[in-house]
Protein backbone atom coordinates (compact mmCIF):
# COMPACT_ATOMS: atom_id res chain seq x y z
CA UNK A 1 0.00 0.00 0.00
CA UNK A 2 1.18 3.63 -0.84
CA UNK A 3 0.91 5.62 2.37
CA UNK A 4 1.51 9.72 3.13
CA UNK A 5 3.29 10.54 6.47
CA UNK A 6 3.19 13.69 7.77
CA UNK A 7 6.57 14.79 10.14
CA UNK A 8 7.03 17.58 11.93
CA UNK A 9 10.60 18.42 13.15
CA UNK A 10 10.79 21.28 15.67
CA UNK A 11 13.50 22.58 17.42
CA UNK A 12 14.06 21.13 21.06
CA UNK A 13 13.03 23.17 23.75
CA UNK A 14 14.87 25.29 25.47
CA UNK A 15 17.28 25.22 22.93
CA UNK A 16 17.41 29.05 21.63
CA UNK A 17 15.22 29.36 18.16
CA UNK A 18 16.30 32.48 16.50
CA UNK A 19 13.71 31.82 13.97
CA UNK A 20 11.19 31.64 16.03
CA UNK A 21 12.22 34.46 18.12
CA UNK A 22 12.42 36.58 15.18
CA UNK A 23 9.08 36.02 14.31
CA UNK A 24 7.66 36.21 17.32
CA UNK A 25 8.97 39.62 17.63
CA UNK A 26 7.70 40.34 14.30
CA UNK A 27 4.04 39.20 15.54
CA UNK A 28 4.01 41.12 18.70
CA UNK A 29 4.94 44.61 16.49
CA UNK A 30 1.94 43.33 14.73
CA UNK A 31 0.05 43.99 17.70
CA UNK A 32 -0.47 39.78 18.12
CA UNK A 33 0.22 40.48 21.82
CA UNK A 34 -1.26 37.11 23.30
CA UNK A 35 1.50 35.22 21.57
CA UNK A 36 4.09 34.03 23.97
CA UNK A 37 6.13 31.78 21.85
CA UNK A 38 6.49 30.58 18.34
CA UNK A 39 8.53 27.28 17.17
CA UNK A 40 10.26 27.60 13.42
CA UNK A 41 10.87 24.06 12.22
CA UNK A 42 10.22 22.01 8.99
CA UNK A 43 7.08 20.03 7.82
CA UNK A 44 8.07 16.85 5.54
CA UNK A 45 5.20 14.62 3.78
CA UNK A 46 6.85 11.42 3.00
CA UNK A 47 5.07 9.67 0.47
CA UNK A 48 6.24 5.75 0.51
CA UNK A 49 5.22 1.93 -0.12
CA UNK A 50 4.38 0.05 3.17
CA UNK A 51 2.51 -3.29 4.43
CA UNK A 52 0.40 -1.41 6.98
CA UNK A 53 -0.28 2.44 8.58
CA UNK A 54 2.05 0.89 11.36
CA UNK A 55 4.88 0.11 9.35
CA UNK A 56 4.63 3.26 7.73
CA UNK A 57 4.76 5.18 10.45
CA UNK A 58 8.26 3.03 12.05
CA UNK A 59 9.46 3.38 8.48
CA UNK A 60 9.27 7.48 8.97
CA UNK A 61 10.43 6.92 12.66
CA UNK A 62 13.62 5.64 11.23
CA UNK A 63 14.25 8.08 8.71
CA UNK A 64 14.02 10.84 11.18
CA UNK A 65 16.24 9.14 13.95
CA UNK A 66 19.08 8.52 10.78
CA UNK A 67 18.78 11.88 8.82
CA UNK A 68 15.39 13.90 9.22
CA UNK A 69 15.89 15.13 12.51
CA UNK A 70 19.25 16.01 14.64
CA UNK A 71 18.97 13.66 17.93
CA UNK A 72 21.15 16.58 19.45
CA UNK A 73 18.48 19.60 19.41
CA UNK A 74 15.70 18.33 17.46
CA UNK A 75 12.67 16.91 18.20
CA UNK A 76 10.30 14.90 15.58
CA UNK A 77 6.47 14.56 15.57
CA UNK A 78 5.08 11.63 13.28
CA UNK A 79 1.39 12.23 12.36
CA UNK A 80 -1.34 10.11 11.59
CA UNK A 81 -0.56 8.11 7.83
CA UNK A 82 -3.02 8.56 4.69
CA UNK A 83 -3.40 6.12 2.60
CA UNK A 84 -2.48 7.34 -0.66
CA UNK B 1 52.89 14.77 3.89
CA UNK B 2 49.49 14.44 1.59
CA UNK B 3 46.14 16.19 2.32
CA UNK B 4 43.19 15.44 1.04
CA UNK B 5 40.81 17.91 0.40
CA UNK B 6 36.94 16.40 0.05
CA UNK B 7 35.15 18.29 -2.46
CA UNK B 8 31.59 17.76 -2.20
CA UNK B 9 28.83 19.40 -4.45
CA UNK B 10 28.21 22.72 -2.66
CA UNK B 11 32.12 23.37 -1.30
CA UNK B 12 33.81 26.69 -1.83
CA UNK B 13 37.08 26.79 0.62
CA UNK B 14 38.42 23.79 -1.37
CA UNK B 15 40.38 26.31 -2.78
CA UNK B 16 41.79 27.97 -0.42
CA UNK B 17 42.27 24.87 1.57
CA UNK B 18 44.86 23.63 -1.59
CA UNK B 19 46.60 26.84 -1.95
CA UNK B 20 47.39 26.94 1.69
CA UNK B 21 48.63 23.35 1.81
CA UNK B 22 50.31 23.28 -1.56
CA UNK B 23 51.26 26.67 -2.49
CA UNK B 24 51.95 28.19 1.12
CA UNK B 25 53.46 24.72 3.11
CA UNK B 26 54.57 23.22 -0.10
CA UNK B 27 52.86 19.95 0.56
CA UNK B 28 51.44 17.00 -1.52
CA UNK B 29 47.15 17.57 -2.10
CA UNK B 30 44.90 15.48 -3.73
CA UNK B 31 41.63 16.81 -3.86
CA UNK B 32 38.73 14.14 -3.38
CA UNK B 33 35.46 14.03 -5.30
CA UNK B 34 32.74 13.46 -2.56
CA UNK B 35 31.55 10.34 -5.06
CA UNK B 36 35.39 8.47 -4.58
CA UNK B 37 35.84 5.61 -2.68
CA UNK B 38 39.14 5.99 -1.81
CA UNK B 39 41.34 8.20 0.31
CA UNK B 40 44.31 7.70 -2.39
CA UNK B 41 46.69 7.80 0.42
CA UNK B 42 46.14 11.13 1.97
CA UNK B 43 47.24 11.49 5.63
CA UNK B 44 45.13 14.57 6.69
CA UNK B 45 41.84 14.89 5.58
CA UNK B 46 40.38 18.04 5.25
CA UNK B 47 36.74 18.82 5.32
CA UNK B 48 36.69 22.41 3.70
CA UNK B 49 33.88 24.85 4.04
CA UNK B 50 31.10 25.74 1.72
CA UNK B 51 27.47 24.71 1.50
CA UNK B 52 28.06 21.61 0.47
CA UNK B 53 24.44 20.04 -1.02
CA UNK B 54 23.39 23.54 -0.16
CA UNK B 55 22.44 22.57 2.97
CA UNK B 56 19.42 21.61 2.31
CA UNK B 57 17.60 19.69 5.34
CA UNK B 58 20.14 21.02 7.60
CA UNK B 59 24.04 22.19 7.07
CA UNK B 60 25.84 18.64 6.75
CA UNK B 61 23.14 16.41 7.25
CA UNK B 62 23.36 14.99 3.37
CA UNK B 63 27.07 15.57 2.96
CA UNK B 64 27.24 13.23 5.34
CA UNK B 65 25.82 10.21 3.19
CA UNK B 66 28.51 10.73 0.67
CA UNK B 67 30.46 8.10 -0.45
CA UNK B 68 33.80 9.90 0.30
CA UNK B 69 32.62 9.77 4.34
CA UNK B 70 32.17 6.37 4.56
CA UNK B 71 36.24 6.30 4.12
CA UNK B 72 36.88 9.66 6.21
CA UNK B 73 35.18 7.49 8.86
CA UNK B 74 37.38 4.81 8.77
CA UNK B 75 40.61 6.77 8.23
CA UNK B 76 39.37 8.62 11.31
CA UNK B 77 38.59 5.08 13.12
CA UNK B 78 42.41 4.09 12.50
CA UNK B 79 43.21 7.34 14.43
CA UNK B 80 44.47 9.12 11.12
CA UNK B 81 43.90 12.99 11.13
CA UNK B 82 41.10 14.83 10.03
CA UNK B 83 40.31 18.53 10.12
CA UNK B 84 36.47 19.83 9.85
CA UNK B 85 36.17 23.73 8.77
CA UNK B 86 33.54 25.69 9.19
CA UNK B 87 30.77 23.50 6.77
CA UNK B 88 33.40 20.84 7.18
CA UNK B 89 32.56 20.92 11.08
CA UNK B 90 29.26 21.10 10.39
CA UNK B 91 29.38 17.87 8.15
CA UNK B 92 32.20 16.13 11.04
CA UNK B 93 29.16 16.92 13.73
CA UNK B 94 26.23 15.39 11.54
CA UNK B 95 28.66 11.99 10.88
CA UNK B 96 29.05 11.90 14.75
CA UNK B 97 33.21 12.13 14.18
CA UNK B 98 32.73 15.37 16.61
CA UNK B 99 30.34 15.76 19.48
CA UNK B 100 27.63 18.41 18.98
CA UNK B 101 25.88 20.29 16.50
CA UNK B 102 25.86 23.53 14.86
CA UNK B 103 22.94 25.87 14.87
CA UNK B 104 21.53 28.66 13.23
CA UNK B 105 23.38 32.09 14.90
CA UNK B 106 21.30 33.80 17.11
CA UNK B 107 21.81 37.19 15.09
CA UNK B 108 22.22 36.01 11.84
CA UNK B 109 25.13 35.37 9.11
CA UNK B 110 28.44 36.62 10.49
CA UNK B 111 31.34 37.58 7.98
CA UNK B 112 34.37 39.05 10.28
CA UNK B 113 37.54 38.58 11.55
CA UNK B 114 37.05 36.95 15.11
CA UNK B 115 39.70 36.64 17.94
CA UNK B 116 39.85 32.49 19.10
CA UNK B 117 42.16 31.87 22.50
CA UNK B 118 43.79 28.30 21.95
CA UNK B 119 42.61 26.08 24.63
CA UNK B 120 44.68 22.84 24.04
CA UNK B 121 47.86 21.88 22.52
CA UNK B 122 46.93 18.31 22.33
CA UNK B 123 45.59 17.98 19.06
CA UNK B 124 47.33 17.27 15.97
CA UNK B 125 45.80 21.05 14.72
CA UNK B 126 47.33 22.79 17.77
CA UNK B 127 50.50 21.13 18.73
CA UNK B 128 52.64 24.29 17.35
CA UNK B 129 50.50 26.61 19.14
CA UNK B 130 51.04 27.78 22.98
CA UNK B 131 48.01 27.28 25.18
CA UNK B 132 46.22 30.60 25.47
CA UNK B 133 47.75 32.01 22.31
CA UNK B 134 45.42 34.02 20.12
CA UNK B 135 44.90 33.63 16.63
CA UNK B 136 42.42 36.14 14.45
CA UNK B 137 40.95 33.91 11.59
CA UNK B 138 37.78 35.15 9.18
CA UNK B 139 34.67 33.38 10.03
CA UNK B 140 31.72 33.31 7.39
CA UNK B 141 29.19 31.15 8.62
CA UNK B 142 25.10 31.35 9.09
CA UNK B 143 24.84 28.20 11.09
CA UNK B 144 27.86 28.27 13.67
CA UNK B 145 26.34 28.09 17.06
CA UNK B 146 27.62 25.17 18.96
CA UNK B 147 25.52 23.45 21.11
CA UNK B 148 25.62 20.59 23.01
CA UNK B 149 23.53 19.40 26.26
CA UNK B 150 24.58 20.84 29.61
CA UNK B 151 25.98 17.31 30.58
CA UNK B 152 27.60 16.64 27.59
CA UNK B 153 29.41 19.95 27.86
CA UNK B 154 30.44 19.51 30.74
CA UNK B 155 32.29 16.36 29.79
CA UNK B 156 33.37 18.01 26.72
CA UNK B 157 34.84 20.93 29.30
CA UNK B 158 36.34 17.91 31.60
CA UNK B 159 37.53 15.60 28.50
CA UNK B 160 39.76 19.10 27.72
CA UNK B 161 37.96 18.14 24.18
CA UNK B 162 37.24 22.49 23.82
CA UNK B 163 39.84 23.52 21.67
CA UNK B 164 39.07 27.07 20.48
CA UNK B 165 36.91 29.52 22.15
CA UNK B 166 35.99 32.86 20.44
CA UNK B 167 37.73 35.54 23.24
CA UNK B 168 37.56 39.59 23.38
CA UNK B 169 40.92 41.59 22.87
CA UNK B 170 42.15 40.83 26.64
CA UNK B 171 41.90 37.11 26.07
CA UNK B 172 38.05 36.70 28.18
CA UNK B 173 34.95 34.69 26.31
CA UNK B 174 32.62 37.58 26.95
CA UNK B 175 29.43 37.21 25.33
CA UNK B 176 30.26 40.02 23.16
CA UNK B 177 33.31 38.26 21.62
CA UNK B 178 30.63 35.62 20.41
CA UNK B 179 29.67 36.00 17.23
CA UNK B 180 27.55 33.34 16.86
CA UNK B 181 25.75 32.69 20.49
CA UNK B 182 27.97 29.22 20.47
CA UNK B 183 27.36 27.43 23.89
CA UNK B 184 30.48 28.70 26.54
CA UNK B 185 32.21 30.58 23.18
CA UNK B 186 32.64 27.31 21.95
CA UNK B 187 34.69 27.53 18.39
CA UNK B 188 36.49 24.59 17.92
CA UNK B 189 36.08 21.11 19.75
CA UNK B 190 38.38 17.34 18.88
CA UNK B 191 36.81 13.60 19.72
CA UNK B 192 37.81 11.90 22.59
CA UNK B 193 40.65 9.99 20.84
CA UNK B 194 41.59 13.43 19.66
CA UNK B 195 42.66 13.02 15.99
CA UNK B 196 39.66 14.23 14.70
CA UNK B 197 39.31 18.76 14.97
CA UNK B 198 36.92 20.74 14.08
CA UNK B 199 36.51 24.83 13.99
CA UNK B 200 34.08 27.69 12.38
CA UNK B 201 36.72 30.23 12.00
CA UNK B 202 38.82 29.47 8.71
CA UNK B 203 42.62 28.93 9.29
CA UNK B 204 42.94 28.27 5.51
CA UNK B 205 42.29 32.30 4.80
CA UNK B 206 44.54 33.52 7.11
CA UNK B 207 47.96 31.88 6.02
CA UNK B 208 49.70 35.73 5.04
CA UNK B 209 49.67 39.66 5.64
CA UNK B 210 47.90 40.27 2.66
CA UNK B 211 44.84 38.05 3.49
CA UNK B 212 44.69 40.22 6.67
CA UNK B 213 46.24 37.55 9.49
CA UNK B 214 48.67 34.99 8.97
CA UNK B 215 47.53 33.17 11.97
CA UNK B 216 46.05 30.46 10.53
CA UNK B 217 50.02 29.16 9.81
CA UNK B 218 50.38 27.80 12.99
CA UNK B 219 47.70 25.41 12.82
CA UNK B 220 48.78 23.94 9.25
CA UNK B 221 52.21 23.84 11.03
CA UNK B 222 51.12 21.78 13.83
CA UNK B 223 49.56 19.61 11.52
CA UNK B 224 53.42 19.29 9.83
CA UNK B 225 54.82 18.71 13.25
CA UNK B 226 52.85 16.22 14.48
CA UNK B 227 51.09 13.98 11.73
CA UNK B 228 53.91 11.46 10.37
CA UNK B 229 53.70 11.26 6.38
Amino acid sequence: MKFRVPVDVLPRRGILDPQGKAVTDALHTLGFSAVDEVHVGRHLVIELAADSEAAAREAAAGMCQKLLANPVTEDFVIGAPEAA
Amino acid sequence: MKFGIVRFPGSNCDEDAWFAVVEHLRQDAVMLWHKAHDLEGSDVVILPGGFAYGDYLRAGAIARFSPIMREVVAHAKRGGVVIGICNGFQIACEAHLLPGALLRNDRGYRSMPVTVRVERTDTPLTAAAAAGQRLTMPIAHGEGRFTASDEDLDRLEGEGQVIFRYVDAAGQPTAAANPNGASRNIAGVCNTERNVVGLMPHPERAMEPLLGSSDGRVLFESLLATVSA
